[in-house]
């Protein structure tokens, strides 16, 4: 961390963790969202994929508005939250993850759905007439089958939160420390007189992050579908 | 009985109306192509689900629209051996085939487990992935799967479709010696004569998604109001000695007939094709052919030039396609005293019990 000063190296491990967690706690949600669409037959269907894949077409201001709205202390939801179990989102890093979850939520469905699509549904009668249940071969089949395109949504949705700005400082702020992320302290740094140069090694270092994570999804993605041999 | 099959069922422009019984033993469901027959196997593993009927397994029933009973595919203990094998890619076949014993309401024990590896011949495959098998390694995993889940019907959904004659002739053998070792009832699929009649005991005869006729395989193949075609005739017989020059002398029904192999008391299925069968009046003298058994003539049914010879051998049957002048100048008919020269037996190894 040589090049970076104290306050930059703590941006980074800050996006980090809050990428970290934000996919952490959404893959779970991603991968019931992805089985549902997948393999489910259920009127309004087409409505919550059109729910799920909102946040790629909402402006990010638009979202962190919407979260404010909805979780701010004084907010009906976040109010609630706040009073009676003392849980916070507003101006706290667990907030920034909360909104990184929701913007990057599309990418980990949409990835995990196409591995699931592409799996074999007649393994799934062999495994049933073996004497499999659902949720027996929900981890003993669609799971282990899905890994790759688990694997691959997360990197593609860690990389995005990586870069999440415009929702994170409308919802939980700017604050040092414990939002102000790797984009927002890019913007930081623009906004002080002579931050160019700090703006120009954190964006080098933001770029490259990305780049990293999106090779890597994609060598996962391609390996998941091109594994369908037999 | 231990399956019981009477269901309806409408599969988009299909329809689908069978009736069937089927005892210990092989059972083949046979016909063409779009016949039905997978039909019935997805009915009766309860991967689909009939408008009406009632399916009895085993004793139990798991169907029965009647009083709106179904009972789901995993707890039917009805695996299916699919022509595609359907292996799990992610699990090695030693985990592949023991899918189902560890699911299984009563496990079959350990000893069953190694048992059931060496009569299929997987000892060298245990620790593969199924994408480092060839097709038919694949089908014998699939089918050990099966076998390992105790089941109470074995499923075989075409097991040797799309393979070549080299592997098909590399599993079959495994197939006769499983009829012979289990008492597990088996429905096969196929709309492969020869398979039908190396394996099954009872065919059931299916045409545009109706039972045409069913019956022993005996009754089914041999003779000439036999449903099944090519023209042939199916025995099972014993093998009584093995003589010096190489031949096996094997009892049937009709008498004793020589074949190229066999050890005593074996039992052999031998299939004699209408073509391989001359008629002659008198007892042939000084003829390279093995076998010459004195017949009765039963039936003679002219087609064209051909002419179908139906002959009676004790209570064996053969039949014998010849010219329809040979036999106006034989005078064959009803009753006539002939004998049957065979030019050559097909011999299935392991007819089972």
């Amino acid at each position: 961390m040589g090049l970076l000063d104290p306050s930059e190296s703590e941006a980074l491990l800050l996006s980090l963790r809050i990428a970290g967690v934000a996919v952490a706690a959404s893959l779970p949600f991603a991968f019931a969202a992805a089985l549902l669409l997948a393999r489910g037959r259920f009127f309004g269907k087409t409505l919550l994929d059109g729910i799920v894949h909102l946040p790629l077409v909402l402006p990010p201001v638009a979202t962190g508005f919407l979260l404010l709205m909805l979780l701010g202390t004084r907010a009906g939801l976040g109010g609630f939250l706040f009073t009676h179990f003392g849980i916070q989102f507003v101006f706290r890093w667990t907030g920034a993850a909360l909104a990184s979850a929701f913007l990057t939520f599309p990418f980990q469905v949409r990835a995990i759905r196409l591995v699931l699509e592409a799996q074999d549904a007649g393994l799934d009668e062999a495994a049933r007439t073996l004497g499999a249940g659902w949720w027996d071969r929900l981890f003993t089949l669609t799971l282990p089958l899905a890994l790759p395109g688990l694997i691959g949504g997360a990197v593609t949705a860690f990389a995005a939160s990586l870069g999440e700005f415009g929702a994170i400082i409308t919802f939980v702020s700017n604050i040092p420390g414990e939002t102000r992320t790797l984009p927002l302290a890019i913007y930081t740094a623009l906004q002080s007189p002579g931050g160019d140069a700090e703006a120009a090694r954190l964006s080098a270092l933001s770029i490259g992050l990305a780049l990293v994570f999106m090779v890597a999804a994609q060598a996962i993605t391609r390996q998941a579908l091109g594994r369908e041999d037999r | 009985m231990s399956l019981e099959v009477r269901i309806r069922q409408r599969l988009g422009a299909f329809a689908l109306e069978a009736e069937f019984a089927a005892a210990e033993g092989v059972t083949a469901l046979f016909g063409p192509s779009g016949a039905g027959k997978s039909s019935i196997v997805r009915a009766v593993a309860g991967l689909s689900r009939p408008e009406e009927g009632r399916i009895v397994l085993a004793g139990r029933p798991v169907l029965d629209t009647s009083r709106g009973l179904f009972v789901r595919p995993e707890a039917r203990r009805a695996p299916v051996v699919f022509q595609d094998a359907r292996l799990f890619p992610h699990l090695t076949v030693a985990d592949n085939l023991l899918y189902g014993w560890r699911r299984a309401p009563v496990r079959a024990p350990e000893s069953e487990i190694a048992r059931v590896i060496a009569l299929l011949g997987l000892e060298k495959l245990r620790q593969r992935l199924p994408r480092a098998l060839s097709g038919g390694e694949k089908r014998r995993v699939a089918l050990g799967r099966a076998l390992l889940a105790s089941p109470d019907i074995l499923l075989l959904d075409e097991p040797l479709a799309n393979l070549d004659a080299a592997r098909q002739a590399e599993i079959l053998p495994y197939l006769e010696r499983l009829r012979g070792e289990r008492n597990i009832p088996m429905l096969y699929v196929s709309h492969a004569v020869e398979e039908v009649a190396r394996l099954a005991d009872r065919v059931v005869l299916l045409e545009g998604g109706r039972v045409i006729a069913s019956g022993s395989v005996f009754d089914m193949l041999t003779g000439l109001k036999a449903a099944v075609p090519p023209l042939g005739a199916v025995l099972d017989g014993l093998v009584t000695a093995r003589r010096p020059d190489g031949l096996s002398e094997v009892a049937f029904d009709g008498g004793v007939i020589l074949v190229g192999s066999g050890n005593p008391g074996e039992r052999l299925r031998l299939r004699i094709a209408a073509e391989d069968i001359l008629i002659a009046r008198q007892e042939p003298q000084a003829i390279s052919a093995n076998n010459i058994l004195a017949v009765t003539v039963s039936v003679v049914a002219v087609a064209g030039g051909l002419c179908d010879v139906e002959l009676r051998c004790g209570s064996a049957r053969l039949v014998a396609r010849i010219t329809a002048a040979s036999a106006r100048r034989l005078e064959l008919a009803g009753g006539v005293a002939a004998y049957a020269v065979i030019k050559s037996v097909t011999v299935d190894r392991n007819a089972g019990p």
